[in-house]
């Protein structure tokens, strides 16, 4: 028989009951210096980012390319149909008229950085991911409902479960418990 | 019913979510009519399928027969089809502007009918959809307007504003159909978590993406919902401005007019709110949501039909004034005929439904009465309708040329296709509500005085 397998340990998961809790938290967490963690809310909690310490999100750039690519794309598509290939002279307008062709580039543009804005995020945030080690916790269950959680990695640094666990208790925390990986 | 609204102890300003709600009390408030079977939505549920059964006939003898079944003649050759096409997409817009356009102003009473108005709007455009597909008569070959290289060695007419159409509302669609579902994955993830059944828990689990309310996921989150409240507010200007050009790029006198694309896109939000009121009016007390959706909220959207009526009123008063100003005998007969003509009665039935019966809500006693609002709505509804057909048929059936003038009249198919067309709409609408949150839950946690992270430090109010 093997030996029985010992559970590894993703981290300590802390349970608040309001925003403000939560809030203070996570700013004390932060002075503290930990840097694999993360808090998990049922909606976004004003100004939690930066209670978290995080860098703000690139997003818009992704978006920004997508929008111009997209544009950029439909304009071309117009110009190369209607002037190289399949030239036809409609309405006595030129080949390239392109005051013709704004809709369809505007309409391209926003479609491509709708798509960059959906699937970058999703991107950024990795997802789908329906396996993480958070679900392992019963209670966790209630963060899509009106529950408050913050969750220090053991792969942290400065992660110790001794120290870590008395600065959530610190925080006011209204349970804490181990989370398996 | 309250005379006066709830204020909120800190800002003065009325409060959004009635009688102090909890968190969770909102969570159970939206979830918990979605997780039981309930006896009345089985019948509205039954008869919307039986409407679209009738849809599936109209259509089958459609592909069978052709256009040929519609009433459609020589100088009418644009019937209801397009009239249909029109009056779906409008109801549309509404969604979109609760949805982006208010989210743009900050308007945080948008986060309880939200859900409900932009599922409208997807449905409504796959209503609107339909019709340019089967009016073709050959819809088997729909794919000719996309640029697509094919074997005849063409490429679409991209100076042609049905082109324009083409991508305005298959962008419009596919952009609404994105948001909507970005909004909803954080609720669907509450629905996973609350979930009894292993079926629920799969079903769900895959749509929420594994989304567990991580900030590091909100921030990306957040700044994505901005972002598609951005592009959807140009986009849905866009569309039914496209929408109008479709009319107004043409020569015809009466759809030839550079006030159409405001127009329309004025009638298209008048239409829409009525449509949101239409549905929610019945929703909110059936589900008992009237905490969640108050009077307050239904009051702000009378205003906004109210508003976006005068608009309307404006600007057929406009065309009117222009037609006689421009000194252009052509046009003046094109607009003398569409009042007193021989479509003399549907123009009065768009003027007393779009003009005269949301002057009604200058009373602030119809704007909190549900019964009344839900009235006045069937009521813009049914104007916004007329309109679409006023403007179609009176500019066609006496063309430029008096000798193939003609009187059209619909028949028992055109009819049925657009009563069948309501039942895919109130099909749609039966599932969303049977299987998806109605209300934004994340969204209207996120306004309640509680969200605040500094709710309760003495003095301080961010």
């Amino acid at each position: 028989m093997s030996k029985p397998i010992k559970k590894k340990v993703f981290g300590l998961m802390a349970e608040y009951e309001t925003p403000k809790g939560i809030f203070h938290a996570c700013e004390k967490v932060r002075d503290a210096g930990y840097q694999k963690w993360d808090s998990y809310t049922p909606f976004p909690v004003h100004n939690l980012d930066k209670a978290m310490g995080l860098p703000p999100s690139i997003l818009g750039w992704i978006v920004f390319i997508c929008g111009m690519t997209g544009a950029s794309c439909g304009m071309l598509l117009q110009w190369w149909t209607s002037t190289i290939e399949y030239p036809v002279i409609i309405a006595a307008k030129p080949y390239f008229s392109y005051q013709a062709f704004v809709p369809v580039t505007f309409e391209l543009g926003v479609l491509l950085a709708s798509f960059g804005a959906v699937f970058g995020m999703l991107g950024l945030n990795r997802l789908p991911q329906w396996y993480h080690s958070c679900f392992n916790s019963e209670r966790f269950a209630r963060v899509t409902d009106d529950k408050f959680f913050i969750c220090i990695e053991a792969s942290d640094p400065k992660y110790d479960p001794e120290r870590t666990r008395k600065l959530l208790e610190s925080t006011g925390a209204a349970h804490i418990e181990e989370v398996e990986d | 019913m309250a005379a006066f609204d709830e204020l909120d102890p800190l800002s003065g300003r009325k409060v959004l979510v009635e009688n102090n709600l909890t968190f969770h009390d909102v969570t159970e408030a939206v979830a918990a009519p979605i997780e039981i079977p309930n006896a009345r939505w089985w019948g509205f549920f039954i008869v919307s399928v039986m409407m679209l059964g009738l849809l599936l006939v109209s259509l089958g003898w459609l592909f069978w027969e052709g256009v040929g079944i519609w009433g459609l003649n020589n100088p009418v050759d644009w019937g209801w089809a397009i009239v249909n096409f029109v009056f779906w997409v409008g109801i549309g817009h509404a969604g979109t502007l609760i949805s982006a356009v208010l989210f743009l102003f900050r308007q945080k009473w948008r986060t309880s009918i939200n859900r409900a108005a932009e599922a409208m709007t997807i449905f409504a455009v796959i209503c609107a959809l339909l019709f340019p597909t089967v009016h073709t008569g050959r819809p088997w070959f729909i794919y000719w307007p996309l640029p697509i290289p094919n074997q005849m060695g063409m490429w679409p007419n991209f100076r042609s504003p049905l082109l324009w159409d083409v991508f305005a509302v298959s962008t419009y669609f596919t952009v609404s159909l994105l948001f909507w579902y970005v909004g909803l994955i954080p609720d669907l993830a509450t629905m996973r978590d609350r979930a009894k059944t292993t079926t629920r828990k799969i079903a769900y689990g895959i749509f929420s993406l594994g989304w567990r309310g991580s900030t590091r996921h909100w921030q990306h989150y957040e700044k994505a919902y901005l972002i598609l409240a951005g592009l959807a507010t140009p986009l849905v200007l866009s569309v039914h401005t496209i929408v109008s050009f479709d009319f107004a790029v043409s020569q015809l006198p009466g759809w030839h007019t550079t006030i159409f694309p405001p127009y329309f896109v004025a009638g298209a939000i008048f239409s829409g709110f009525g449509m949101v009121l239409t549905l929610l009016v019945p929703l909110r007390s059936w589900f008992k949501l009237e905490n969640l959706v108050t009077i307050k909220h239904l009051e702000n959207m009378a205003k906004i039909i109210l508003v976006t009526g005068t608009m309307v009123g404006y600007a057929y008063g406009m065309e009117f004034f222009i037609a006689w100003y421009s000194g252009n005998p052509y046009e003046q007969f094109a607009f003398a005929n569409r009042a007193f003509g021989d479509y003399w009665w549907a123009y009065w039935i768009m003027i007393s439904c779009n003009v005269i019966s949301p002057q009604l809500f200058w009373f602030k006693a119809i704007r909190r009465s549900p019964l009344l609002l839900f009235i006045i709505s069937i009521f813009v509804n049914i104007g916004m309708w007329f309109e679409r057909f006023v403007i179609t048929v009176t500019s066609l059936h006496h063309d430029f040329l008096p000798s193939s003038w003609d009187y059209y009249s619909p028949t028992f198919w055109d009819m049925t296709t657009l009563i069948g067309s309501f039942g895919l709409f109130f099909t749609l609408f039966c599932l969303f509500v049977r299987f998806l949150p109605t209300i934004a839950m994340a969204e209207v946690k996120s306004v309640m005085p509680q969200a605040d992270p500094h709710f309760g430090e003495d003095g301080h109010h961010e």
